[in-house]
């Protein structure tokens, strides 16, 4: 394990903790970095005891990931940080596009836009966030893109009109239909046939 | 074989033109008399004679203010154009960072479904004649992002596009050489149709 980034690695008096105060989540560690799953109501609590009583005062980042095939389809994962013991862990916690996640706003006002982000691009609600709309996608955008079943292209398109003299958008037409290539060597042996090739 | 065919297109036209130095190359048959009448009056009296397309052609090709629209990593190039090294300047290309004051906007980077209705609103605030540089395969066709759900597929889909750069990023170098074609194409057809 030494091996691995950080070198710092946190010390088992910290992992035991950790696990002695929430002994209802998973604690797990895997190439150093410890991840805490979480009970998606127990995230309030579970954020201002890690900031107050183990001093991680940074909240690192918010992340959404999906993973369509299970129950509760999103998992947000939050990272912190503490400076002051150099040390840095990860709660996760999972929810669907209808059960809302409480917001950390008031405990780091800088998950603001964090959360706005994920709203964005997964559809995750969060609960008490003072301004829960769209951050970086386009005015009017529907969907969420970076859930699996969001369409590689979106729904719509941009053009100039010189009729109407501003900018329309427009349902998709692509040129060139998406090409999926395909980079196995063919010295070691494919299992497909290029067309064309059927004969040979 | 006549002294003609051996004059450049160019040339010709300079010549047909009637400058002073034509009276030694062109043959009497070839030359325009009423302009030679001109150019004698004018000879050595500290007077120019040309066509006043020519006359526009070279102030508008001699500086040539460019807005700056870098969105990605093109713009990086774009900068290293107009620095030190490279040194766009001598050519009478200068940044401008106002659409008003600018003759040509040089579109350096991905174009953004959400970008697209405030680029095109930069672009009308230029003033005519105003030309479009698209530096770089995202603004050229959308390059990487081509199927993305959110980049204009190609910068000519909002503006009307003069030169194209290829390359991501295309060097400054490349750049630069897009800069002296649009010159080139400006002197050449003067002002275009659109």
């Amino acid at each position: 394990m030494s091996a691995h980034w950080p070198h710092d690695k946190p010390d088992a008096g910290f992992a035991d903790a950790v696990r002695a105060a929430f002994p209802d989540a998973a604690l797990t560690e895997h190439v150093g970095e410890l991840t805490l799953h979480i009970a998606r109501d127990a995230l309030l609590d579970v954020a201002r005891r890690l900031r107050d009583d183990f001093a991680f005062e940074q909240l690192i980042d918010v992340a959404g990931v999906d993973f369509p095939e299970r129950p509760e389809r999103f998992e947000v994962a939050y990272l912190f940080l503490s400076l002051t013991r150099n040390l840095r862990i990860r709660v996760k916690l999972s929810t669907d596009d209808t059960a809302p996640v409480a917001s950390l706003t008031g405990l780091w006002p800088c998950a603001n836009w964090w959360e706005r982000e994920v709203w964005d691009l997964y559809g995750v609600l969060f609960t008490g966030h003072p301004d829960l709309r769209r951050i970086l996608t386009d005015y009017g955008f529907t969907g969420h893109p970076f859930r699996k079943d969001f369409p590689l292209t979106g729904h719509v398109e941009l053009r100039y009109s010189e009729t109407e003299k501003r900018v329309v958008y427009e349902p998709v037409k692509l040129a060139q239909d998406f090409r999926s290539f395909d980079f196995l060597s063919p010295w070691e042996g494919t299992d497909y046939v290029l067309p064309g090739d059927e004969k040979a | 074989m006549n002294n003609r065919d051996l004059l450049t297109e160019e040339q010709q036209a300079r010549v047909l033109g009637d400058s002073p130095a034509s009276a030694l190359t062109v043959p009497s048959n070839l030359r325009d008399g009423f302009l030679t009448d001109i150019n004698k009056e004018v000879t050595d009296n500290g007077f120019l004679v040309t066509s006043t397309e020519d006359l526009f052609a070279w102030a508008r090709t001699g500086s040539m203010w460019w807005m700056t629209f870098g969105l990605a990593c093109c713009a990086v190039e774009m900068m290293h154009t107009s620095m030190a090294r490279y040194d766009v300047e001598r050519f009478g290309f200068a940044p401008r960072a106002s659409p008003r004051q600018s003759d040509v906007i040089i579109v350096a980077g991905t174009l953004c479904n959400k970008m697209a209705p405030a680029f095109r609103r930069v672009y009308d605030q230029m003033a005519e004649p105003r030309y479009v540089i698209s530096m770089g395969s995202c603004a050229n066709g959308g390059g990487y992002y081509h199927y993305s759900y959110s980049v204009v597929r190609g910068c000519d889909r909002i503006v009307p596009v003069d030169i194209y750069v290829p390359g991501c990023p295309p060097t400054a170098e490349a750049l630069l050489y897009g800069v002296l074609a649009l010159q080139r194409k400006i002197r050449r057809t003067g002002t275009f149709e659109r």
